[in-house]
């Protein structure tokens, strides 16, 4: 082991490896949340819905649609004051939280929409025949009815914010990219740069797998 | 139960504005099945999502069981809603809950414990016979049980109408009626008033009490389902009583008989309730020097007596005919000679 990754550290490597498994987590937890209610807002107040609302709908889909829209780097360093402001320093796992759940969250929301459009609206105006609340609505119909589709969609989410981790790590996010670009790539050990690439594809296979294996547990259409 | 006062409903459009509804006015009793019949486009489900406020009217009074559903809004109208079920076309279940959990959506809305849900929706199982299949999911079901299970979730909160919106429509026609007689059942058991609209007059035949006619957002006709079949005013109620009692063919097999018969006459006579059951034809030939020719005939039941029509060749005196056609109409029996126009 120790011939074939002369430069490889492997306490450096686990402690990356549960940064970035960390950082993944967290944001992809917020961004779960934040998206379903982005999402939510974005179908609700859209045309023929309870809440059809016009303007907040503009206003929503504008504010989603420019987050989603600038590249990750750029909105990274765009973050930086903010970043300072609530979690006091740019540095670090948690110093990437902010920057990665801001640019998921816009980008899962859409997902979302579209998923909850893809509901029939019969079975929302059977629930409104019923004398169904907008929350019973929600709970009961929006969100189990369009549950594989959110699922699917926050793999999707989950595997590109491993990408966005190794991205932060560029800048001092630290985790598995960090690795990659300051101990492989600056110092030209190739092994360690090998090592972090594996462990990468390792987490985005796990993810994918758990990902298609509860989108087909849950689905009975 | 229902009254609608001067009820329009005008749909705003890109293309100027659509009236679906336009100043109807009915009463619907207690415990009866209503039927409202109409083509495509006619205003029918307009009309019946006026009755659980899915649609607000734009002028007029919706009268449901006490609560004028055009005026009251929120927690009053959710509370009103829970006292009407209604059935759909597509049945409108939740693909992600199974039998059981769709049968109980309603009762958890509702704020049912869990305990009296559990019980209810045993019972309602049973009511729509779905015994043994309450862990499916709804796309392991028929479209016939599809809809036993959207009958039993719109009565799970013991309601006092049933909506159906083409209920019927979208199954094979033995299935259709397993589902009608279904609702005939509930309704009898349960004193329910059912309000139904579709496009098939077998439907109407088959169970309602009453129907009306519904033709570009009017009530065109209106009354007894007997009454209508024996004598339909307008065209389009023609229309759609020929749907049951004349097979397609008819009118060419007809026509084609016309010009086959030089002598005699072809007669419709149209049957309704009890007279259908008399053994009329006997009676012709032993009373009247006739020969009588069967050519075409069909008797359907309906909800309240059966009805028939039946086409005759008559041939004999002049005399012996007219006699015999005025002794046919002593019977209760309409009577139409065909002419080839
Ligand atoms: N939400 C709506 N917005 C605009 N027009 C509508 C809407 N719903 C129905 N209409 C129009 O109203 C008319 C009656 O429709 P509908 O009540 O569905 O008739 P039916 O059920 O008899 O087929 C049709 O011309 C239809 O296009
Ligand atoms: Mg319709």
């Amino acid at each position: 082991m120790n011939n074939l990754f002369p430069n490889v550290q492997w306490e450096t490597i686990w402690a990356a490896t549960s940064e970035t498994l960390y950082m993944t987590g967290v944001a992809v937890a917020a961004t779960f949340v934040l998206g379903l209610i982005l999402g939510l807002l974005l179908f609700l107040t859209s045309k023929g819905n309870i809440w059809e609302n016009k303007i907040a709908n503009t206003v929503i889909s504008a504010f989603v649609n420019i987050f989603r829209s600038i590249p990750f780097i750029i909105l990274i360093i765009l973050l930086i004051p903010f970043t300072k402001l609530i979690v006091g320093t740019i540095l670090g796992a948690n110093a990437a939280l902010p920057a990665l759940i801001i640019g998921a969250a816009p980008f899962y929301a859409r997902m979302v929409e579209i998923a909850l459009r893809e509901i029939d609206k019969g079975v929302i105006e059977a629930a409104k025949a019923m004398g169904a609340t907008t929350a019973q609505i929600i709970w009961k119909v929006l969100i189990p009815e369009s549950l594989p589709a959110l699922i699917s969609g926050i793999t999707v989410t989950a595997i590109a914010l491993v990408g966005y981790t190794a991205m932060a790590g560029v800048v001092g996010a630290g985790g598995l990219g960090n690795l990659a670009y300051l101990e492989g790539f600056q110092r030209n050990h190739n092994d360690v740069t090998f090592v972090a690439t594996v462990l990468i594809l390792v987490i985005v296979f796990i993810i994918q797998f758990i990902g298609d294996f509860v989108t087909s547990k849950i689905d009975k259409r | 139960m229902i009254t609608l006062e001067h009820v329009t409903k005008v749909y705003p459009s890109n293309r100027g504005e659509v009236t679906a509804v336009n100043d109807v006015s009915l009463h619907i009793q207690e415990g009866e099945i209503f039927g409202i019949i109409g083509y495509s486009g006619a205003g029918k489900s307009s009309l019946i999502r006026l009755l659980n406020g899915l649609e607000k009217p734009t002028k007029g009074n919706v009268i449901v069981a006490g609560r004028n559903i055009a005026n009251i809004k929120g927690k009053e109208l959710r509370q009103a809603r829970q006292e009407i079920g209604m059935i759909f076309q597509h049945f409108n279940l939740l693909w992600s809950r199974t039998v059981r959990e769709n049968i109980a959506f309603p009762l958890e809305i509702a704020g049912v414990p869990k305990e009296e849900r559990l019980k209810r929706v045993d019972e309602l199982i049973q009511l729509v016979g779905l015994e043994g299949r309450e862990h499916a999911y709804p796309s392991q079901l028929s479209g016939g049980q599809k809809q036993r299970v959207g009958i039993a979730r719109a009565l799970a909160n013991n309601p006092k109408v049933l909506l159906c919106d083409e209920a019927t429509s979208a199954l094979d026609p033995q299935t259709t009626d397993s589902i009608l007689d279904l609702l005939v059942d509930i309704n009898k058991r349960l004193g329910l008033t059912i309000v139904l609209i579709t496009h098939e007059m077998h439907v109407i035949r088959k169970i309602c009490d009453r129907v009306a006619v519904m033709e570009n957002g009017k009530i065109v006709e209106e009354g007894e389902v007997l009454h209508v079949f024996r004598q339909p005013q307008q065209t389009i109620t023609k229309r759609f009583v020929q749907q049951i009692t004349e097979p397609e063919e008819t009118k060419e097999t007809i026509a084609h008989l016309l010009q086959q018969y030089s002598t005699g006459k072809v007669v419709q006579l149209t049957f309704v309730g009890e007279a259908a059951e008399q053994p009329l034809m006997t009676k012709l030939i032993r009373q009247f020097q006739l020969n009588i020719n069967i050519l075409q005939g069909k008797i359907s039941q309906t909800h309240h007596g059966s009805y028939g029509v039946l086409f005759i060749h008559m041939d004999g005196s002049d005399e012996d005919i007219e006699r015999a056609l005025a002794f046919i109409r002593q019977q209760q029996v309409e009577v139409e000679v065909v002419t080839n126009e």
